[in-house]
């Protein structure tokens, strides 16, 4: 026996190292047809650890610290400013961080939009569903905080706008606020927090979902492009006949994605880091003002879809609670997909039309929202977010409705397909016509 | 060892209890924690009165004040402004100022002690951004109706010179007047009114 097969051995006599590396990697059977969409979840991995690592060295560095130093900035702007111009590879860190933050949403929005489209969350994954949910929530919450760090104008107002959406609840808003801020304004106290709060103790709750997210899914298996579970037909030894082991296969896949990953990530962080005022906002640059309210107010990009919902719910009662219960519906009815969902197949390749359908509806909203909430309101623009915030409510709350029964002609086989240069051209022209339309739609709306 | 009897409805009620003295001393040790999350002593000591010299403010003009890390401001109106006031009451939610957003003594037809002298806290009663002083009458954003007023640039509400809100915008309440009064002529304290 080798040295290392000794150690090993040694190990494996005190802790499950083999068997653990066996079952979450070696022998985890994945079904064998995963397509483009599957590289988002080990993308988003990778994301996660790249703000992990950046933002530790970040706070090597920077002070949370919102009283003005001798020259009249204050002194977490200056920090920041300080990393940007004086630490040594500061700007590259701080940029990879700010990328990151807009990457994470990237490759979070494009990994729900896979499990929407081939019905990953229906049983028996309800709960890998549930866990990724709470992940997305710990996720705004986690770049929402982050953005107030800089202390610029757009940190400052834009916690001022969202913290003030819990003053807006009857009875207890205004103390809820005040305690949420520690202070009666966006001050000092709620940076130390928010500063707290981010490096502390939501990045502790996302590892702890993401490994939750991780073993529910080995415990039920992936889901594929087809929605036929693997695990119905195995051979002989108990092996998936349509799964090939996540190692060395899609470790090898993953690869590919996370390279062609780097090059986007990196011309963005060398080239293009504000990404035209989406990534960072030009308000930004300047430090925070608790006087002067800048003159449009915005979200950065990912907020922007339920940012447009919440200004499209008018006020009424006296009260404008409504709007934010909105947005707060908008989050969390995505959690519920398993069992709005009644419809017999998984995969839309073996859906009907009606959810096809509502599903373009939706693909629509979200984007025409995200649009919107990013351009400031006119009466216009206030009604067509309004017709898209329904359609929004539509796609969920109608779902238990036009899913019941919607059945494509072509029957679910029973061992899952391989794609066909046919769909890859239909895909890659669905991609064109979106990416088209929203852009004209910007233009014009 | 010898079987023995089990008393699972002694097991049981010494768990309950367990647990649930273990939950009380749990909730009672999370009191401080929340407790912290709450304004300081400093936090709240720091809301002292500011005094202000208004003697070069001249009509029409509008200073801003910093008083508890809010925007106040100060605002002089015009005779004209002031009788344009009462002309657009029928375009605002609360034209007399019913919701107690100001003290009893600022409750009149121009929300002021002085009727041309306005103190306001500047935060808009929707999402707290600072409104912007659009005085100009009739400007191309705003309609030909305009006669002055300010405008948030965050949500779109409006308010009149007296910081009263319209009709049909998402804030909800007329923004608030702060506790001040006129230490002279020419002096005034915000912050207090004893």
């Amino acid at each position: 026996m080798s040295k290392g097969q000794q150690l090993l051995n040694w190990i494996d006599d005190r802790f499950p190292l083999s068997s653990m590396l066996k079952e979450h990697v070696t022998e985890y059977y994945a079904p064998k047809n995963f397509n483009f969409w599957y590289f988002f979840g080990s993308l988003a991995m990778l994301v996660l650890v790249i703000q992990i690592v950046t933002g530790i060295f970040l706070t090597m560095n920077y002070k949370p610290d919102g009283t003005l130093n001798g020259a009249g900035i204050p002194v977490a702007f200056a920090s920041v400013e300080y990393i940007m111009r004086d630490v040594a590879g500061g700007w590259v860190i701080r940029y990879m961080h700010s990328t990151g933050a807009s990457m994470f949403f990237v490759v979070v929005y494009l990994h729900m939009f896979r499990g929407l489209i081939y019905g990953s969350y229906k049983q028996p994954r309800e709960l890998v569903w549930v866990f990724g949910t709470l992940i997305f929530l710990c996720l705004m919450a986690e770049a929402f905080m982050g953005y107030l760090l800089p202390w610029g104008q757009m940190s400052f107002w834009g916690a001022q706008v969202i913290v003030n959406l819990f003053a807006s609840i009857p009875v207890i808003g205004p103390d809820l606020s005040v305690f949420i801020r520690g202070d009666f304004v966006v001050g000092d106290a709620t940076l130390n927090r928010f500063f707290a709060l981010h490096v502390i103790a939501v990045p502790l709750i996302l590892l702890a979902l993401v490994v939750a997210h991780l073993i529910a899914l080995h415990e039920v298996g992936s889901n594929n492009p087809d929605g036929v579970e693997i695990k119905k037909l195995k051979d002989d030894k108990g092996i998936p006949l349509d799964g090939i082991p996540f190692h060395p296969y899609y470790t090898v896949k993953d690869v590919l994605g996370v390279a062609v990953f780097l090059i986007v990530f990196s011309a963005i962080v060398f080239f293009a880091p504000e990404m035209g005022g989406y990534f960072l906002e030009h308000p930004n640059f300047d430090q925070a003002d608790p006087l002067k309210t800048p003159a449009h107010i915005a979200p950065v990009w990912y907020f922007t879809p339920f940012y447009a919902i919440l200004r499209a719910v008018p006020s009424f009662a006296g009260t404008q609670v409504w709007g934010v219960l909105a947005m707060g519906a908008a989050v969390v009815l995505i959690a519920f997909l398993p069992w709005l969902d009644k419809s017999p197949v998984k995969s839309i390749r073996y859906r009907g039309s009606k959810f096809k359908a509502m599903l373009v509806l939706f693909i629509i909203s979200f984007i025409g929202l995200g649009i919107l909430g990013a351009l400031p309101s006119t009466n216009v623009r206030t009604v067509v977010a309004q017709i898209f915030s329904v359609v929004y409510f539509a796609f969920f709350l109608a779902m238990p409705f036009y899913t019941k029964n919607d059945v494509g002609s072509t029957p679910v086989p029973t061992r899952v397909t391989m794609s066909t240069p046919a769909r890859q051209v239909r895909f890659a022209v669905l991609v064109i016509v979106t990416l088209v339309a929203a852009t004209l739609f910007a233009k014009f709306i | 060892m010898s079987e023995q009897h089990v008393d699972t409805g002694r097991r049981r009620f010494l768990t309950v209890a367990t647990s649930a003295v273990g939950g009380v001393a749990a909730a009672g040790v999370a009191v401080p924690f929340l407790m912290s999350f709450a304004p300081s002593e400093r936090a709240k000591a720091a809301g002292a009165p500011v005094e202000v010299d208004i003697s070069k403010l001249e009509p029409g003009q509008k200073i801003n004040v910093e008083w508890r890390g809010k925007p106040v401001w100060v605002l002089s109106r015009t005779p004209e402004q002031l009788k344009n006031l009462a002309t657009i009451e029928g375009e605002l939610l609360d034209p007399k100022s019913e919701s107690p957003e100001q003290p009893e003594y600022c409750k009149n037809a121009t929300r002021s002690i002085k009727p041309e002298i306005l103190v306001a806290v500047g935060i808009c009663t929707h999402l707290g951004c600072s409104p912007t002083h659009r005085p100009d009458i009739a400007p191309a954003d705003l309609g030909p109706k305009w006669v002055g007023g300010f405008y948030c640039p965050c949500h779109g509400s409006k308010f009149d010179l007296a910081a009263r809100v319209y009709n049909g915008v998402p804030a909800p309440k007329n923004m608030e007047v702060p506790p001040h009064k006129y230490m002279s002529d020419t002096r005034l304290l915000i912050g207090d009114d004893k």
